[in-house]
């Protein structure tokens, strides 16, 4: 059971990192985030119902065509409203997270579906405990996409150059950092990590058009109790998310899980209003 | 805010306006759209008491619309008590909510404080789906009885509701007038400011917000009995929903933050908006009408980023804040 908390909250964790670069980067806080991941699992499921492609070996794909989404919408919407004032860009996230849901709904009804059929399925039995090899597979993919998108953060010339900008912009800018191009860089990247944990829920997850709202809200919580634009404490809090969600799903009602991960959020921030790893 | 000082005449002919209005416009169907512009904007007032004064960006107004809402109705159906009653003592529930939300997340900066009240509302929300008492996600419809004031149910037609509203609104911009100009309002401000500055003026931070939210919270309240009379129908979906705060932060911005007037113009453009498209294309259903209105919102904030009161103000440079 822990384990299986363990595991979803890799997942989470992915899905916290994305939203966290770009809150940390752009200082939008991007409502369509979960939207992105209904796409990521949307494409998924095309993939796998059209052309018979497993969820898994699709996943490049997704992530390639997400990457690219995120900059058109970069450079289409994002861009404009960065000037202005905070709220307009809170709206335009909005405006666009229903807009997707709503195409969706148009394009592929509002059913709910699943993928036929992928590779990884089943359980396996370790010492006695039983883990569920979807779940096994998206928490392990989760983790080397969050690894290397770390690695890129830290490691890399430009991720450090993205890392500048987060800490102070205009000093950043003045170092001679091509603010725009690394902005664009940074949401498509962080819309690519929402869509390849999209990818990897939709191995065992329902996949309707509202369902990125969830895990929208959820992701909210999740880089708030990190502190935002941290991506270690993105990672740990993820994690910490997942656990909660299925130990309070255990111990008082499934029904109750979510009010547990956010009361445990609402406590955090009363003893650190910055959240675990913030600045 | 100088909309009653040398703006006399612009706001007694808002005032003649909107009485006469429901006349202009007489099909229930306008009039359906009017009602729920004047709702929108109190509840755009209210948010911006927080988010216009305070500083704290509040994503958590749909659980003090959603405690108002099933207050009176609780009331109504399990000892028939008047809505007007309900409506009261929603409104002090909500208070007693808003301390235990505000009361420790005061510290709270920025968006923190808008993950914490989002946070918040979603827990009322799924604890509201799965409470039996309240109706848990089926939820619960007020009792439907003869036309009459005291039990705030009108079926021949919406006049009455319009003016009840209209009513509040006069109320709700009144104290937002006093708040303006008083002690509070000018603490508020300063806080919002900076926080720091304002607490080392002497100025006891933790208590101004906590009264901020407490206010908001009763208007908010409020309203939701209202719409809980009004729809006759109410489950956590539809009134306690993440959407309708977000909602709420979106008309106010949109038509400007931290003025009387910007509350009223986005409701009016955003519900008319909105409401048209569903009646329009609605019925040719898979969710059109919200794509579009998805779009529009998007055109709206990268052309018009300011919002459409601000972008006006700047032309005309009148009844901007203080």
């Amino acid at each position: 059971m822990i384990i299986s908390g363990l595991m979803i909250g890799c997942v989470f964790s992915l899905i916290a990192i994305g939203l966290t670069i770009i809150w940390g980067v752009m200082n939008i806080i991007n409502f369509a985030h979960g939207e992105f991941l209904m796409i990521g699992m949307f494409i998924s499921f095309l993939f796998a119902t059209y052309w018979g492609i497993d969820p898994l070996f699709s996943l490049p794909v997704v992530a390639i065509i997400l990457f690219f989404l995120g900059l058109i919408t970069y450079r289409v919407l994002i861009k404009k409203v960065l000037k202005g004032p905070v709220l307009a860009q809170l709206v335009v996230t909005f405006g666009l997270s229903i807009f997707l849901v709503h195409l969706a709904v148009f394009l592929w009804t509002a059913d709910y579906k699943m993928i036929q059929n992928p590779i990884a399925t089943g359980k396996i039995s370790i010492s006695g405990i039983f883990i569920s090899i979807p779940e096994l597979v998206a928490s392990i993919g989760s983790l080397i996409i969050s690894a290397v998108v770390y690695w890129f953060i830290k490691k890399t010339k430009t991720g450090m150059a993205i890392e500048a900008i987060s800490m102070d912009k205009d000093a950043a800018a003045l170092m001679g950092i091509n603010t725009d191009r690394l902005y664009a860089l940074s949401f498509a990247v962080g819309i690519m990590c929402v869509g390849v944990a999209g990818g990897l829920l939709s191995n065992f997850y329902y996949i309707f058009p509202e369902v990125g709202f969830f895990f929208g809200v959820i992701a909210f919580a999740t880089v708030a109790l990190g502190g935002f634009g941290s991506i270690e404490g993105a990672m740990i809090a993820g994690i910490l998310v997942g656990l909660a969600e299925i130990l309070g799903g255990f111990f008082l009602a499934p029904a109750y899980k979510y009010a547990v991960v956010f009361a445990i959020y609402i406590g955090v921030v009363l003893i650190k209003p910055t959240g675990l790893k913030g600045w | 805010m100088k909309i009653f000082k040398g703006q006399k005449g612009w706001a007694i002919f808002l005032l003649l306006f909107s009485l006469v209005v429901p006349f202009l416009f007489t099909s229930p169907f306008s009039r359906h759209i009017l009602i729920l512009i004047i709702l929108y904007s109190i509840l755009g007032e209210a948010w911006s008491i927080l988010g216009g004064y305070a500083g704290l960006l509040s994503f958590g107004q749909a659980a003090f619309f959603g405690i108002g809402a099933y207050t009176s109705t609780l009331m109504l159906l399990n000892w028939g008590v008047s809505p007007w009653i309900g409506m009261v003592v929603g409104g002090f529930l909500a208070i007693l909510v808003a301390i235990c939300l505000a009361y420790p997340c005061a510290k709270l900066q920025g968006h923190y404080f808008a993950i914490a009240s989002l946070a918040f509302a979603e827990s009322l929300k799924i604890i509201f789906l799965n409470w039996k008492f309240v109706g848990g996600a089926r939820g619960l419809d007020p009792p439907i009885v003869p036309t009459s004031f005291w039990y705030l149910e009108f079926h021949e037609t919406k006049l009455p509701y319009y003016y009840i509203i209209l009513g509040m609104f006069f109320c709700v911009t009144f104290i937002m007038h006093k708040l303006n100009r008083s002690r509070l309002g000018f603490y508020l401000r300063a806080l919002r400011e900076s926080n720091d500055a304002a607490e080392s003026l002497g100025v006891r931070t933790r208590n101004c917000k906590v009264i901020a939210t407490g206010i908001s919270g009763f208007i908010t309240a409020i309203a939701g009995t209202f719409y809980a009379q009004y729809i006759l129908y109410i489950d956590p979906p539809s009134v306690m929903h993440l959407r309708l705060s977000i909602e709420i932060v979106l008309m106010t911005m949109f038509g400007g933050v931290g003025t009387i007037i910007g509350p009223v113009i986005g409701a009016s453009f955003l519900i008319t908006l909105s409401e048209v498209f569903r009646v329009a294309l609605g019925g040719a259903g898979r969710g059109m009408d919200l794509m579009i209105y998805g779009i529009l919102i998007m055109i709206i904030s990268t052309l018009r980023p300011e919002g459409i009161w601000g972008f006006i103000a700047k032309k005309g440079k009148v009844w901007s804040l203080s």
